[in-house]
């Protein structure tokens, strides 16, 4: 079943929870606090939509792959969160939180990025609001999304690299937070996906949501172009974009697929999935799925594409996936590769690695999808990716 | 035991002083020699220590303790490891030792099992990072049961309201965290411990422990002036990194657990 809200403890049966430092704590009761008032308040909907609706373009359309569809024999559409202001879904979470952050009259934001996009999103909510803004990034992704960290600098943010551990996405928010548990009294951490210590990962989920709502409208059977659909697939790194797709959903008798990133295949031992190949355990102040060895120390992931290169994942798809709500499969970084080359010279559109992963498992999956309406989640698109997947190829 | 810990308090207030209770990671600088480094801080003036799971992803922790544990970690430390060298501490030592952790080492051996095996090797409590007063329950339990207590932490944010919760869960001491931020050195003494052991004083008798930024003999001087114990992690922790050898470790720490013994008598 699904939940509106966590329990009082923050969680989704067992999963989620805080922990996380003492002296966070009362930084995140405020959170929840505020951002349960706010939610509340036809005020703060007021100027979130109106932002949403004039600086990033929402609605994003959802667009039907036609030849595709015909080589697969199936009906693809594509929610395009690509074409959202800043080129991916994390826009519509930064623009809620950094209206927050205003809200409970902190001046100063930090956020953790893996593939750059949600520092992007997050420097340029920042930039709206006059907010100074720093961003951890690993120092392998910043290598690896160099066009991204150009973006952040472009809107005033201060990027800071993150050389402990491997360098990726687990280690920038470890230093996010070592950050916040120093500066808690000023400073807003706006993190960027369904992860975290309670309330983030049901704040962030109400912020994305907007993605399936939308889809609930633009795709409602009311006439044979609008069906609706049998099938919805979406990347889970962390897990937002997903989240934002799926969450309308769920409970509903329409298949939800998330795909993780299996990176060198999973008996490899190298890959991001931690729902589909993980065991339970606490990652960054949230009890879920992830990787970790028998002593309970976390593994390092692996995945061509930094934005699913991560060890845990939110919390509310660890309660889907024991629940049976969602479905979770993998695919690994050479599929991924091919999907973006696929839906580049075939749609005329180039996919952000994360996304490509979805659309590489609808490929395997053709034939048991025939017939069917399958939407894919384009969560963001591919220009940041470009010069490492013409190293790849 | 507990109470152990508890017969460490009475005796510095008997003495008018504060208890010396250094943090170091076990396995440092190898498994091996780990041991022999915390009966040098033991002769040298601690009165217990916190003996330190190195774990990979130390939320609360500086650079100086994060490096310290990769390094443990690739010498073939983790949790099992850790606790045999708890043990060995114990036994050469006669002093208290809590082990100090991350929670998720902790549930992947399991709640239960994990106490046994403090208890087991003569641990008098645990101190978990990233267990806040609002997740400690079955932790609190089990521990207890043992005859172990689970350290819970108050921090210069921490509101009335959850100091009273704090206080109500009965920890062996509370860790009173001298200042905002990961563990590491600091230029300047904390402004935040005088106040916060005052607002403990307020409610409880329970022993406040301060750490976090306490790096020198000034530092930890003011810190003992007001608290029941003082922690002191990076700054002995370095000299270990530091070290050529373990010879050179072993000196370099015998001198600096000197000038913090000397410092802890109240004026």
């Amino acid at each position: 079943m699904r939940l509106d809200r966590p329990d009082t403890q923050g969680r989704f049966a067992q999963f989620g929870g805080q922990f996380a430092p003492e002296t966070l704590m009362p930084a995140l009761e405020e959170l929840e606090a505020e951002f349960t008032k706010a939610w509340a308040d036809p005020s703060f909907h007021a100027e979130l939509d109106s932002l949403l609706r004039d600086f990033v373009g929402r609605p994003t359309p959802v667009y039907r792959a036609a030849r595709l569809s015909a080589q697969y024999g199936i009906e693809l559409y594509l929610k395009r969160e690509d074409l959202a202001h800043t080129g991916a879904h994390k826009i519509n979470n930064t623009m809620g939180q950094a209206l927050l952050t205003k809200r409970m009259g902190k001046s100063r934001v930090i956020a953790e990025t893996g593939a750059g996009q949600h520092g992007v999103a997050t420097a340029t909510a920042c930039a709206l609001l006059g907010q100074e803004c720093v961003v951890y990034m690993g120092e392998k992704d910043i290598e690896r999304q160099a066009l991204n960290v150009h973006r952040m600098r472009m809107l005033g943010t201060e990027v800071r690299p993150v050389t402990s551990g491997a360098g990726t996405l687990k280690d920038a928010v470890s230093a996010a937070m070592r950050d916040w548990v120093a500066t808690v009294d000023g400073t807003h951490y706006i993190i960027g996906s369904v992860v975290g210590p309670h309330p983030f990962p049901w704040m962030v989920r109400e912020l994305q949501k907007v993605i399936g709502e939308e889809l609930q409208t633009q795709m409602d059977g009311s006439a044979p172009e609008h069906p609706k659909p049998d099938v919805i697939v979406a990347c889970v790194g962390g897990g937002s974009n997903a989240m934002g797709i799926f969450y309308p959903y769920v409970g509903s008798d329409i298949d939800l697929v998330g795909i993780e990133a299996a990176g060198y295949g999973l008996d490899s031992g190298q890959h991001g999935a931690s729902l589909v190949a993980g065991s339970p355990g606490v990652i960054h102040g949230s009890m879920t799925y992830l990787l970790q060895d028998d002593q309970g120390q976390i593994l390092e992931a692996h995945s061509i594409s930094a934005g699913l290169d991560y060890p845990g994942v939110g919390p509310e798809h660890a309660y889907f996936k024991d629940a049976a709500l969602v479905r979770y499969e993998s695919v690994t970084d050479e599929e991924a590769l091919e999907a973006v080359h696929l839906l580049a010279s075939t749609e005329g559109i180039i996919p952000a690695l994360e996304s490509a992963h979805g659309l590489a498992w609808i490929t395997k999956e053709a034939r048991s999808l025939r017939g069917k309406v399958v939407v894919l989640n384009l969560s963001g698109r591919g220009d940041k990716d470009v010069e490492q997947i013409v190293e790849h190829s | 035991m507990s109470e152990k810990l508890a017969e460490l308090f009475r005796r510095c207030r008997d003495e008018k002083r504060s208890a010396l209770l250094p943090y170091m990671t076990a396995g440092l600088p190898t498994p091996a020699d780990s041991v022999s480094l915390f009966t040098t801080m033991a002769e040298a003036g601690a009165d217990g220590f916190e003996v330190g799971i190195p774990y990979a992803d130390p939320l609360m922790d500086g650079p100086v303790i994060q490096a310290a544990g990769e390094r443990a970690l690739s010498a073939g430390s983790g949790v099992e490891v850790g606790l045999d060298i708890l043990r060995a501490v114990v036994e050469s030592t006669g002093k208290p030792a809590v082990v100090m952790t991350y929670v998720n080492p902790v549930l992947r051996m399991g709640v239960e099992s994990f106490a046994d095996r403090v208890a087991a090797a003569g641990g008098s409590g645990v101190i978990i990072a990233d267990l806040p007063v609002d997740e400690a329950g079955e932790f609190a339990g089990a521990f207890r049961s043992r005859g172990l207590g689970l350290v819970l932490f108050v921090a210069p944010t921490t509101t009335d309201a959850r100091l009273k919760r704090v206080l109500a869960a009965e920890p062996p001491f509370v860790y009173g965290i001298a200042d905002l931020g990961v563990t590491g050195a600091r230029a300047a003494a904390s402004t935040h411990i005088a106040a916060l052991v005052a607002r403990v004083r307020q409610q409880s008798e329970v022993p406040v422990v301060a750490g976090v930024g306490i790096s020198t003999p000034e530092q930890a001087q003011a810190a003992a002036s007001v608290a029941d114990g003082v922690i002191v992690g990076t700054a002995l922790v370095r000299r270990v990194i530091d070290a050529a050898d373990t010879v050179a470790a072993a000196d370099s720490l015998r001198t600096a657990v000197e000038s913090f013994a000397a410092v802890m008598r109240r004026n």
